[in-house]
């Protein structure tokens, strides 16, 4: 160590080593210390101070507990709900829900996606009804699908199925459509089969707009698992706050919109993480060194 | 047998026919013939008859301004396009489609971004690909650089790159369009002596289109002007190599004599 003066930051990142040294330096460094402390806990205090606030209102009689319920009743709630079971049977419900229509409407939509990008007799056959079929709002047919499941597992599946199939479907459709052209060619020029022109040049080079078309689905995923489940369900995080607001729990319904939040959130960062993962080629998801280098 | 993917079929003519058995030991050059070559686009005619031998080894330049069929005419012989009329051969054997035994760079590099610089260079993958690729990769520079992504290659390194993966199934043609055209002057000169020496290793036969007559002077056996799809001149010439790149007045004589027939 050098003992200059520019330490500051770095003392401030390593505070165990920082400790160790001299009173001077002591000072320094917990100093240092308070202004990482600062910079980590910024972002946090306004969301801090709204809790605070919203509740000192509820506590004051500002706020009716059936408009909004005092944080400290939602905290309350989550506790109960955890310890009766029922918040995670009913997550766990939803979830499965959630993933099972995303697998099969999201397995078709990719599934269309490829065949038409890849075969035009599939593209000609196929590609105007899928474009008509898309501008029909999927929960418009809410009715009908009562109609034809009740309000069982497979009217919840379905409607998640719909809603997710035509994002990835026109994603993987026109990433695969804007592949490179000089690419296909070279490929074919170094002989490729069809088979490995598929695997290492068109699949990859679609991937970035598949998992664009990914993302947008999972947002429709749980928002029309949240609209079906609200309307017609007999478990699920959905059917919670529906219940929920008949005894005016208000605590349990603002439970309930943090659960599905917090759901939205992880599936978010999951393809985050997927995007990074198989798109480590590309420059946006490259470290700073290869950002500079090109 | 129809192949899916007709998406992306309009080029070629066939698919490739399968590679070679053996990698195993250089190919020496195939000569080319072209006769009475026509190619036209809708009523437009960009090739008009053209005549043309290249002997078995030979290092070729092609010359001449943009848009005056350079490209079209690499295309006809790498088998991508077919003529509208006329015969091309290559080795002897009339293209009629995609062939193994004929590589080529093109003026973008392209490599392909999400593969490894080692997996672009054996892109074809094919038996102990690895082996080939690593050592062709040493034969051009880059023996260090096989776990990097291409993006972050500079230009000359990626049309390096380029090059090996043109050189791991060991052609027995090379046709290269303008490949140095986007490089800085002293990149440019590196790229040159590369190719001239790893022609001179491989004894592929080579065509080089170029717009710099510098370029042409500096490479090639025998200088050829392409003009409005006909071959306006077709010189020799015989300096000897390794070549300097500028101050050679027999070079610069040369040179004089193409700019004044592109
Ligand atoms: N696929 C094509 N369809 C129509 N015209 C083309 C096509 N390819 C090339 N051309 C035309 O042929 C002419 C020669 O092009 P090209 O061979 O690329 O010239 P160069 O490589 O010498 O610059 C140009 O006028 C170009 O517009
Ligand atoms: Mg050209």
């Amino acid at each position: 160590m050098s003992g200059s003066a520019s330490e500051g930051v770095a003392l401030g990142a390593v505070p165990g080593i920082a400790a160790q040294s001299g009173p001077a330096r002591r000072v320094r460094s917990l100093r240092g210390l308070a202004a990482g402390f600062g910079r980590a806990a910024l972002p946090w205090a306004l969301p801090v101070a709204v809790i605070l606030l919203w509740q000192a209102a509820a506590s004051l009689g500002f706020l009716s507990s059936r408009v909004l319920p005092a944080p400290g009743d939602v905290a309350l709630a989550f506790w109960r709900t955890l310890n009766d079971g029922s918040l995670l049977a009913n997550v766990l419900v939803s979830t499965r829900r959630a993933l099972i229509g995303l697998a099969i409407g999201g397995g078709i939509g990719f599934a269309l996606g490829i065949a038409n990008g890849i075969w035009r007799p599939a593209e000609t056959a196929l590609d105007s009804t899928l474009q008509m079929l898309r501008n029909v709002p999927h929960l418009a047919i809410i009715p009908l699908v009562i109609l034809w499941f009740g309000i069982g597992e497979e009217a919840k599946i379905f409607l998640v199925a719909i809603g997710v199939a035509f994002p990835i479907y026109l994603n993987t459709f026109h990433g695969i459509r804007t592949v490179d052209r000089g690419l296909v060619e070279m490929a074919r020029v170094y002989g490729l089969s069809p088979a490995a022109l598929f695997w290492r040049i068109v699949l990859p080079g679609a991937m970035p707009s598949i998992l664009v078309g990914l993302r947008y689905a999972l947002g429709i995923m749980w928002l029309t698992l949240i609209v079906a489940e609200t309307i017609a369900s007999s478990s699920g995080i959905g059917y919670m706050t529906m219940n929920a607001r008949e005894f005016l729990q208000t605590d349990v319904v603002v439970l309930g919109v943090l659960a599905y939040a917090l759901l939205g959130k992880a599936a978010d960062s999951l393809t985050r993480a997927i995007e990074h993962r198989m798109l480590a080629w590309h420059p946006a998801y490259q470290g700073r060194r290869a950002g500079l280098a090109s | 047998m129809s192949t899916p993917l007709t998406a992306f079929g309009d080029g070629a003519l066939t698919s490739p026919r399968p590679p070679p058995p053996a990698a195993a030991g250089a190919r020496c050059g195939a000569h080319i013939t072209l006769g009475g070559v026509v190619k036209a686009f809708g009523e437009r005619p960009v090739l008009r008859r053209l005549d043309l031998a290249v002997p078995a080894g030979q290092f070729l330049a092609v010359v001449g301004r943009s848009g005056g069929g350079k490209t079209t005419l690499m295309r006809l012989i790498a088998g991508l396009d077919g003529a509208t009329s006329g015969r091309v051969a290559v080795g002897g054997e009339i293209v009629t489609g995609l062939q193994s035994q004929v590589r080529l760079l093109f003026q973008d590099a392209r490599l392909v971004p999400w593969q490894r610089v080692l997996g672009n260079v054996g892109i074809a993958r094919g038996p102990d690909w690895r082996h080939a690729a690593a050592r062709a990769l040493r034969d051009v520079g880059l023996g260090d650089r096989g776990r990097e992504w291409p993006l972050v290659l500079s230009g000359g390194q990626k049309q390096r790159v380029a090059l090996a993966r043109a050189l791991v199934s060991r052609p027995s043609v090379l046709l290269l369009d303008e490949p140095f055209g986007a490089l800085d002057a002293l990149t440019r000169i590196e790229m040159h002596r590369l190719t001239e020496r790893i022609w001179q290793e491989h004894r592929f036969t080579t065509v080089l289109i170029t717009h710099d007559v510098a370029e042409a002077v500096a490479l090639a056996d025998r200088v050829v002007v392409l003009r409005q799809g006909e071959i306006a001149l077709d010189i020799p010439i015989d300096l000897p190599r390794p070549r300097r790149e500028a101050g050679d007045p027999a070079a610069a004589a040369l040179q004089a004599r193409i700019l004044a027939a592109v």
